[in-house]
């Protein structure tokens, strides 16, 4: 009759905060294109607002997917493990590319489809910013832990679509300006420095395994 | 020590009537002479004698001064839209000299003040419009290329004429650091005959005041039928010669920047179209014109100028 009150109580387990920060991290991801938009259309986004607002989406897609691609690295080079944040970031990197097109098709051509195709057809650079924004949408769609679980190994396969992706975003950039500056230079360098790192990724896992194998047989 | 501007109480404002009425004095005076420069940070404002107005805008809104001035190329301050505003502070524009030479009579060295005095200096609205399709509508003052041209005497042979910014890369920062964008000096050039054009203006002043910094002080060309990038500021020499000039857009990238670049909405820039243009309209936001797209015409509008490129394919040859 009195089993329950003879039951030693649970130990309280700590909060898991990890979801909490990563919802954290999806909303301030979305300040810059919030408050760029304020900015825009309250006349406080200089003389030619159109044109900042897309820009400014575009380089912070840029800067997202730079940053989905720096988890890995950052993990293997000895880092904090931040994998838990990598879908957000991707995501917030898809959602700023999207933002990035609707503003192009809305406020800078107006729908008109007459201009809008052949832009996209003929402009190489458009063309390659738009391959860019196809490939990303499987990726984004298969952001779940359904599809994860569903595509298996497969999954992995996919998602290397996002070492094209960054090329196509980083090509689009730079093939849009007139001059190579060093803004540009800086995301060239950012790309080829992740990228780089894929292709070395192996000999840097095996260095690291030898060395920790080497640190234990000294000790032992 | 950086430059701070004074700071003026409101109660020495001069309010706008009494300086329109100033201004008009000073045009009454146009015949006796310009006006006195003060120098340094006080030129930008400086006003400008204006005799005639003419309106080669056909009546479109004038773009507010404020985004004519702060939305600049002009990549001796920089490459982004603001930083020619934002770095061309240290900037002197006077005193300032140009000098004229090459197939001429008499070449000479003009100073800036004696321009300012004796040349017939108008208001002239015009659209300008930049190869990155964009926009505006400004009003620039000054006086025809030709008038300047007029008094060094070209000679027969001359064909063309050359343009040259000036080089300070201790007051224009973006002619210093590793990255340059653009190899200097800044040059440009044009066809006598495009030059002797009524349109051709070397510009002193936009707005009715000498022109700021960021705008090519204190002397530039403006030539309203071609894109932005030939109407080259700052410029310190004028040589005439009988071999096509070379022009700093077009050595960076032959296929993009002709010598002609002649404002056609039919050639499209390699990467972009030419078709259409966004007009800058002041601090407008999206929602109230701040995304206004219209047709590009040919020649910027100023059909009168077709005639200097009769039977020239402008598309594929000499665009």
């Amino acid at each position: 009759m009195t089993a329950t009150s003879t039951r030693p109580a649970a130990p309280a387990r700590p909060f898991n905060w990890l979801p909490v920060k990563i919802w954290a991290l999806y909303i301030v991801g979305l300040v810059p294109a919030v408050w760029y938009f304020y900015l825009g259309a309250t006349g406080n986004l200089g003389a030619d607002p159109v044109v900042t607002f897309e820009h400014n989406l575009g380089f912070w897609a840029i800067r997202f997917l730079l940053a989905t691609l720096a988890i890995t690295p950052i993990f293997i080079l000895g880092g904090p493990n931040l994998i838990a944040y990598r879908r957000a970031l991707g995501l917030l990197g898809f959602w700023y590319v999207l933002f990035h097109f609707t503003v192009y098709l809305t406020l800078d051509r107006a729908l008109d489809f007459s201009a809008i195709i052949p832009d996209i057809v003929k402009r190489p650079y458009i063309t390659i910013g738009m391959l860019g924004f196809i490939m990303l949408i499987p990726l984004a769609l298969t952001s779940n832990r359904f599809s994860i679980r569903r595509l298996g190994p497969r999954w992995n396969k996919l998602h290397k679509l996002s070492y094209l992706v960054i090329i196509a975003g980083v090509v689009h950039f730079v093939m849009s300006t007139k001059v190579l500056i060093v803004e540009q230079m800086i995301y060239i360098v950012l790309t080829a420095l992740l990228l780089g790192f894929r292709v070395f990724k192996k000999p840097i896992m095996n260095w690291r395994k030898e060395r920790m194998k080497a640190k234990r047989l000294a000790k032992a | 020590m950086t430059y701070r501007p004074p700071h003026i109480p409101s109660s020495e404002i001069t309010p706008k009537s009494v300086y329109l009425n100033r201004r008009q004095l000073i045009a009454g005076a146009a015949a006796a002479g310009g006006l006195a420069l003060t120098g340094g940070s006080a030129f930008a404002a400086t006003p400008i004698r204006i005799g005639n107005k003419v309106d080669d805008a056909k009546g479109e809104t004038v773009t507010p001064k404020e985004s004519a001035t702060t939305y600049n190329n002009f990549y001796e301050f920089g490459t982004d839209k603001s930083d020619p505003a934002k770095n061309s502070g240290k900037f002197k524009p006077l005193p300032w000299a140009i000098k004229v030479d090459g197939m001429v009579g008499k070449p000479q060295t003009f100073g800036f003040e004696d321009l300012l005095a004796t040349m017939p200096i108008e208001e002239r609205i015009y659209r300008f419009r930049c190869v990155e399709a964009w926009s505006m509508v400004i009003p620039w003052d000054g006086f025809q290329l030709s008038e300047l041209l007029k008094k060094v005497e070209p000679l027969a042979s001359a064909k063309y004429v050359a343009f040259e910014t000036v080089v300070r890369p201790e007051e224009m920062p973006g002619q210093k650091g590793y990255f340059q964008p653009l190899p200097w000096p800044y040059v440009d050039g044009l066809r006598l005959d495009e030059a002797m054009q009524p349109l051709t203006l070397m510009a002193v002043g936009m707005y009715g005041e000498a022109l700021p910094n960021q705008s090519g002080a204190p002397i530039r060309l403006i030539v309203p039928w071609k894109y932005g990038f030939k109407s080259i500021k700052s410029i310190v020499r004028i040589t005439l010669t009988d071999k096509e000039p070379p022009c700093s857009w077009n050595k960076a990238a032959a296929n993009e920047y002709g010598f002609y670049s002649n404002v056609n909405p039919k050639r499209d820039h390699p990467r972009w179209s030419q078709a259409t243009e966004r007009r800058i309209g002041g601090k407008t936001g999206f929602f109230s014109g701040g995304g206004d797209r219209r047709d590009t015409l040919m020649f910027n509008g100023y059909d009168e100028v077709a005639s200097l490129y009769n039977g020239m394919d402008l598309i594929n040859t000499y665009y």
